[in-house]
Formats: C-alpha cells, structure tokens, sequence
C-alpha cells in the first residue's frame, strides 16, 4: 500500500495516493524557504536577532548617563568579551557576522515576498480602499524598514567610521572616545532630529514585527494570546524611550563632554 | 418600512477577462431599506434590461449568507460597511439616500474577471484538492461518537468549518493571501481526530497549492475583518505550524515505506 506519487511541478490534477512524494529534492532549509510561509519563519527569526541586538544597544548606550569612562570602558569590554577564553575581538566579530547575516536574510525575504505579493495583485482596485484594522504601522513595514536601514547606514558612517562625525579637538576621529564621539555628533541638531524620527520609525516598525513574529512562527495559544500584542507595544516603547533619550539628552546638555 | 432615494451607483463593467474595465454610473431611486444590497442591484438591472441594456453581472446563489457566491468591493470594503455579513445579507438600511456606493469586483491574479463584478474561484478549489479532504472508508455511516472528540476541540474544528470559501479575505488583503482561507480549510480537518494521519501531508500540500497562486501575510489582519464567518487569525499560525512540522514529519513517514 506504500503507494506513493510524484507531482509533476505546476500540475494542478487532485491528490488522490496514500503519500505526497517530496516536491523537490532539497535540504530541509532550502525547501522551507523556498514557501512564502517559510520567508515569514525566516523575517521571524532574523527579527528576533534584531530585536535582541536593538534591546541590548540600547541598553549599552544607557552607560553614558554615567560618564565618559563608563561608556568608553564598556565599548573596550565589548572587544573582550569572554577573553581571554577567546582572543580579543573574536566574539565580537562573530556576533556581528551574525548580526550582518540575520540582516541580509531579513531583507532578502522582504524583498521577494513584496515581489511575490505585487505579483499577487497585478491590478489595483480602481476605487479607494476603506481599510478596517490595518494600521498605519503595518502598511508602511517596507518604508519605515528602509528609512530604519538608511539611518543603520548614517550611523555606522558617523560613529564607527567617523566619516561623517565631527572631527576632535586633536583634527581626528578617534573611534574608542564613544562618548565624546556621540556628544559631537548629537550636538548637532539636524543629525539629533534625524536620530529621533529614525527611532520613532523603528518603534512602529518593531510594534508590528514583535507580534508578527507569533504568528508567523505559529505560537499562538488562548493562554498567552492576550499578551502577545503587549509585549509588542511594550519592547518597541522600551527600545524607543531609551534610544530617543539619547538625543534629547545631548542637546539639553545633560550628557554633555 | 422607509424608501432610499438617489443612490448614486459607480459600477464596474468590464466585457471579459481580457478587455479593459471602466466604472459606469447609475442613479437607483426608491429602494426599500428593506432590501438586500443584491435586491438593489436586480432593481437595477431590471431596469437596464427594461431600456435594452445589458445587465450587470455579479455573482450570488443561496441569499442566505451560507453559500460564498456572492461577492463585491462595496466602498472599499468586501461585502460592505457591516461586519460577518455576506453582501446578500447586507441591507440598504446601512446606506443613506444621496449617498455614492462604489462596487468593485475582487481583486487578485488568482480570482481573474469572468465580466462585469464576477470573477473565477477555482484557485480555491485548487488549493482544497490538494488535501482539503479526509481519506474515509466508505460503507455504511459509522456509529456516532465512536471517535470522541473534545468539546472544545469540536468547536475550533466548527469555527475553521465556518468558512464558506467567498475570497473575502483575498480581497481584503493588502497582499492578494490566501491565508485565512487556506488556515481555516487546513486548521477544520487538523484539529480533529479524523484528520490526524493526513494531517502534515495535508499542510505541506494545500500551503504549496496556495503558495503557487496568492501572495503572503504580512499579518495586517484585513481577512479577518472582512470575513463574513469571522475566522480568527488563530487559524494562520496553526498552519504555519503545521506547515513547518510537515516538513520534518512528511520525510520521516515517507522514509518508513
């Protein structure tokens, strides 16, 4: 009876054996992702990597509320994480490739799901639509997404390559002086209102990610169901009052050099 | 019993599948408020066919609620301003006179426009070929409640069994998804004993069936509040995990013949 029959590809006749042969002959991985279903596992996962870096960011920058020494001594220990279990840096480097990795895989779904789903509706509705719950969040996860990217890009530039940061009083960049570096640059109230929308815009983009998640990874349980959309409201409110404070506080002379 | 008067209609007409569409305008006076949106629009065309006009073509069988033939983008909407209610069900009490009633067809690559506001659904068939069924012997009906099923078990199962298969959540969906169609056919079969032994066949080969057609969730939650039987969200996670599940289990099943 292990009757079992193979699909050609595009086929669309009735399943009628006792087995589905596999599609294709391809890794677990490769195959998940091959499906719209597996791409949202994929901005999942790779989300709660973001979601894990932003969190603990945030918390890192919260060490220049106590003084340039702080600050720097953390960045410096950063490179020393578990040395000298491990050489200096090499922890580092790791959890950024990570990270880089997490970040492409985030886009690369994004990108060929919106493909995927403009290709789903070749032609618009003609007449305006009267959206019912879809939020302002939700509709815009592709633009807050890139505005979010493009500020990820200015950031790197200002205060890990300090090619678009103010330059010391000694006329360099000194990456290690964190503080002063983040002082300079937030001093500047253009970049400091740039700073702001930037992490407003990742807070939307974080309210709605940080529930998708539950859904797409299928947690979904009447016990805990209620709590999904607090978590959500609660992580993005945490990450943004922390990261917008920084801003404020620079021009209002509380962090100051 | 109050008449509406001065309805000013703006139709889609469209000759075929292939021609381009246009909306035409029609002022209905002296409707019952009484009426079902449908009884509406056969005023309408009794009229048109009165003056020797060709007839707006929409889709509608049972009037009841019950069947999911009857369609329609009214307002931006699918099925209209008033929620779990099909446009059969929909009364002429929630319009105003004067007021502007836009009527679309759905729209989606996978519903193509048969002519004026009716569009082709067998994509959905495709996707409950694929696996939407149990495999039972056939013979004499079994003894009832020779299989128990828990009562709240058998509730979801009758929830996910509400739906009547009308491609409002296609519709409403900003992205063309199928999810909460594919969910609900998926989760009604899942969640019962009876469905067990095709279960992860049964969610690996309906997500690939709709995968091939519709686009994907971005979890903005329109299908749900545009469907008629109100199917809850709950029923997408649970085929996003099954979906996962089936592709781990479906191997090792296949790998036991």
């Amino acid at each position: 009876m292990a009757q079992t029959i193979t699909r050609p590809s595009g086929s669309r006749e009735p399943v009628t054996g006792t087995a589905l042969s596999p599609r294709k002959k391809r890794s677990f991985l490769a195959d998940l992702y091959s499906t719209a279903v597996g791409k949202k596992y994929v901005m999942a996962i790779s989300g709660i990597a973001l979601m894990g870096f932003v969190l603990f960011h945030m918390i890192g920058n919260l060490k220049m509320y106590f003084g340039a020494y702080e600050l720097n001594h953390y960045a410096e220990f950063l490179k020393e994480l578990l040395y000298p279990l491990a050489p200096k840096g090499a922890v580092l480097w790791i959890l950024r490739g990570g990270l880089l990795a997490m970040l492409v895989l985030h886009l690369h779904a994004a990108w060929s799901l919106t493909v995927m789903n403009r290709h789903a509706r070749p032609v618009k509705y003609q007449s305006p639509r009267d959206y019912e719950v879809a939020n302002f969040a939700s509709r815009t996860m592709r633009y807050s997404g890139m505005i979010v990217l493009s500020f990820l890009i200015w950031h790197l530039l200002d205060l890990t390559f300090g090619v678009v940061n103010t330059v010391g009083a000694d006329g360099t960049f000194v990456r290690e002086e964190v503080y002063q570096n983040v002082v300079r640059s937030l001093g500047r109230w253009p970049i400091a209102a740039f700073y702001i929308l930037a992490n407003l815009l990742l807070g939307i983009h974080l309210r709605h990610g940080a529930w998708s998640i539950f859904q797409s990874l299928g947690w979904n349980n009447p016990r805990f169901n209620a709590w999904r959309w607090a978590f959500a409201t609660g992580f993005a409110a945490v990450v943004v009052v922390g990261n917008v404070s920084f801003p404020i506080a620079v021009l209002l002379g509380i962090v100051k050099v | 019993m109050k008449q509406l008067t001065d309805l000013k209609l703006k139709v889609w007409r469209q000759a075929g599948p292939e021609v381009d569409g246009y909306f035409e305008s029609h002022t209905v006076d002296k409707v019952s408020d009484e009426a079902s949106f449908l009884e509406m629009l056969d005023q309408l065309n009794e009229r048109l066919i009165g003056e020797g006009k060709e007839a707006v073509v929409f889709d509608h069988d049972c009037r009841e609620g019950i069947c999911g033939t009857c369609s329609l983008m009214i307002n931006g909407q699918a099925h209209g301003p008033q929620r779990a209610t099909t446009t059969c069900q929909l009364h002429m009490r929630t319009f105003k006179s004067g007021d502007e009633i836009v009527i679309e067809p759905w729209r989606a690559a996978a519903f193509p426009i048969i002519k004026d506001l009716m569009v082709d659904r067998s994509s959905f068939d495709r996707i409950v070929e694929a696996g939407g069924f149990i495999t039972a012997p056939t013979g004499g009906a079994p003894d009832a409640n020779l299989i128990l099923v828990p009562k709240p078990v058998a509730d979801a199962a009758m929830d996910s069994a509400a739906c009547i298969g009308c491609g409002a959540c296609v519709a409403a969906c900003p992205n063309g998804a199928a999810s909460l169609f594919t969910g609900a056919k998926i989760s009604h079969l899942n969640v019962l004993p009876q469905g067990q032994s095709e279960r992860y066949k049964r969610a690996e080969a309906m997500v690939h069936a709709m995968d091939d057609q519709f686009g994907s969730c971005t979890n903005h939650g329109e299908c749900s509040a545009a469907c008629p039987k109100e199917i809850s969200l709950d029923v997408i996670a649970l085929m996003n995990s099954d979906f996962r599940k089936s592709k781990s289990k479906n191997r090792k099943a296949l790998s036991r013949g």
